[in-house]
């Protein structure tokens, strides 16, 4: 579905790419986690994706075409993308919001039409946002704002889900909601593309886990694969370890105290 | 926004044009107004109405309703509450170029107002050339940046121009450059209806793109919208918007300011709805402000730029209190 093939991005006036030769793929019917620590290049991909960045060289496809020659309402239509902020200047009616996830498919005067009403009844009810439509975007807490995005990028439909750290501001019961939601969507046939730092989390609901350190994958491939405390320690440069949960059997991975007071 | 408040925003500008031609200093009943703007009743009344009050009450709800509908595009493109087209260099250039010709002595009826529209039109190329240059593309930041350095350059200009102008010149510039609608005229007013009309279509059409442009760069790229494109042509028709009528009556500030917000308060959520609203509720100020400069201090006309100021800050101070 989605493909960075040896991709390198660099920001204007950098030294050295923020991006530096990352090839992952996102597959439908898969939940792929980015994972990696902070500055590892997870949004830049992002970016990357939305066109908001060139590409310094390699490649970043959509079904086999390279994203630079499509039209950029066409990608909206198939993928839809949760940055990872975003503040409106000006408030809107959550249900206008949601709305604006239909925006790639109609033109300047488009009237809704059953399909528009049916994909955004879907997005709310998956979304759990249907108790706060009449509310505006700046009466919402950190956590229903960022369902009520979850809900516009659903509502945008597409093959293709991209979400950047999703789950900040979300509590445990929407974390946990969110994450089945998108074990779901994958089921369902979509292709997932999450950026997170919730390592357990996604050790136990991604099928397929990329690490970034320092602009390269460090490690790819199944969780059991990837979460390893030797590579998480190295990556992260920080001590922790890796155990299996006797209760859900993923891999767990607990970080220890500092250096200085192991 | 609810449907009875259209209605109070229409019947609002109703009443304003309506108390605007029977107003000043042979005033006029609301039947004896009727009566002339159906050419019936004292033929002095029909030419006092016909050939002063109704131009210029015409032009107030034009010009009002394209500054107002050029600063909600703005603000929402730019996405900041402060934006307007006066704060983006369209103001410096119109008040440039127009006392560049008045400096050098083309004083004609006409010639005013077009260097005064050449002038806007070029301080905002300059501008959107300047934030090319310096980001590469339509920056929303570097482009208000950029207005605002242009429109000082503007002023400085003006300054050294006044400064070796003639006593009658700069009377005559401040004058221009403190707004009036006194020289409404209809062969004039129907091109800067035309032209403004126009741009609300452009707008208005363009509103949900401005929508989703709203929600910042990222996101709106999410929904498929080429952000610096879009930037560059809202701006642009805004801003063109904006100079057409500064051609109209001079400088009129706050309008593009503080209507979008009172819009906004009025429960317009999405851009189009905001923009139409805007436009109502701009002509109708324009034209009530009008009114006021032309009656408050009889016979003197005050500058209606310095009215739309004296309203504006203090409804722009209680905004204030409303923003976090």
């Amino acid at each position: 579905m989605i493909r960075f093939e040896d991709v390198v991005v660099r920001y204007r006036g950098a030294a050295e790419p923020a991006v530096q030769g990352v090839s992952l793929a996102a597959l439908a019917g898969r939940v792929t986690a980015v994972v990696g620590p902070n500055g590892s290049g997870k949004s830049t991909l992002v970016r990357a994706l939305l066109g908001r960045l060139p590409l310094a060289s390699g490649r970043l496809l959509l079904e086999g075409v390279p994203i630079g020659g499509l039209d950029r309402r066409a990608i909206a239509r198939r993928v839809a993308v949760v940055t990872q902020r975003e503040e409106p200047v000006f408030p809107l009616a959550v249900r206008e919001y949601i709305g604006l996830g239909r925006h790639p498919h109609g033109g300047p005067f488009a009237v809704r039409d059953d399909a528009d009403r049916a994909a955004i009844a879907r997005a709310v009810a998956l979304a759990d946002v249907g108790a706060f439509l009449d509310r505006t975007t700046d009466a919402l807490s950190g956590g229903e704002w960022q369902r009520v995005r979850i809900g516009r990028a659903l509502a945008q439909g597409g093959a293709a889900l991209v979400l950047d750290e999703p789950t900040t501001f979300l509590d445990i019961a929407h974390e946990m909601a969110l994450f089945e939601l998108l074990d779901a969507l994958a089921r369902e046939g979509q292709a997932v593309l999450l950026v997170s730092h919730q390592l357990n989390l996604v050790a136990r609901f991604a099928d397929h886990i990329v690490l970034l350190h320092r602009g390269r994958v460090a490690a790819a491939g199944s969780p059991a694969e990837v979460m390893r405390g030797d590579v998480l320690e190295r990556v992260y440069e920080w001590p922790l370890v890796v155990s299996r949960d006797p209760a859900v059997g993923a891999p767990v991975l607990v970080p220890l105290r500092g250096r200085g007071t192991r | 926004m609810r449907v009875h408040v259209w209605i109070l925003l229409v019947a609002a500008v109703v009443a304003a044009a309506l108390v605007g031609i029977g107003g000043g200093p042979v005033a006029l009943s609301l039947g004896e107004v009727w009566g002339a703007l159906l050419g019936e009743g004292d033929p002095t009344h029909v030419a006092i109405v016909h050939g002063l009050r109704l131009p210029r009450v015409v032009l107030g709800l034009v010009v009002g309703a394209g500054l107002a509908a050029s600063g909600t595009a703005l603000q929402a493109t730019l996405r900041n509450p402060l934006a307007e087209p006066y704060l983006l260099g369209v103001s410096g250039g119109a008040a440039a170029g127009a006392v560049l010709a008045l400096t050098l002595g083309l004083v004609g009826p006409a010639l005013v107002p077009l260097a005064a529209f050449a002038g806007a039109t070029a301080a905002v190329v300059v501008v959107l050339l300047v934030a090319r240059a310096v980001s590469g593309h339509a920056d929303p930041r570097v482009l208000l940046m950029a207005g605002v350095v242009v429109g000082a350059f503007c002023t400085a200009a003006i300054m050294v121009a006044l400064a070796t102008a003639s006593e009658n010149q700069v009377r005559t510039a401040l004058w221009w450059m403190m707004g009036s609608l006194g020289d409404a005229q209809w062969a004039s007013l129907r091109w800067i209806a035309l032209y403004v009309s126009a741009g609300l279509i452009l707008l208005a059409t363009w509103a949900r793109d401005v929508d989703v442009l709203a929600l910042g760069e990222e996101a709106a790229a999410s929904l498929g919208l080429e952000v610096e494109r879009v930037t560059r042509r809202v701006y642009l028709a805004a801003s063109l918007l904006a100079a057409a009528t500064v051609a109209g009556a001079g400088l009129i500030g706050f309008v593009g300011l503080i209507v979008p917000a009172i819009a906004r308060a009025l429960g317009a959520s999405n851009t189009r709805q905001t923009l139409i609203a805007a436009a109502l509720a701009g002509g109708a100020l324009v034209v009530v402000a009008d009114l006021a400069a032309r009656t408050v201090m009889r016979p003197a006309e005050l500058p209606l730029g310095a009215v739309t100021a004296l309203i504006g800050v203090p409804f722009f101070l209680w905004r204030l209190r409303s923003l976090r």
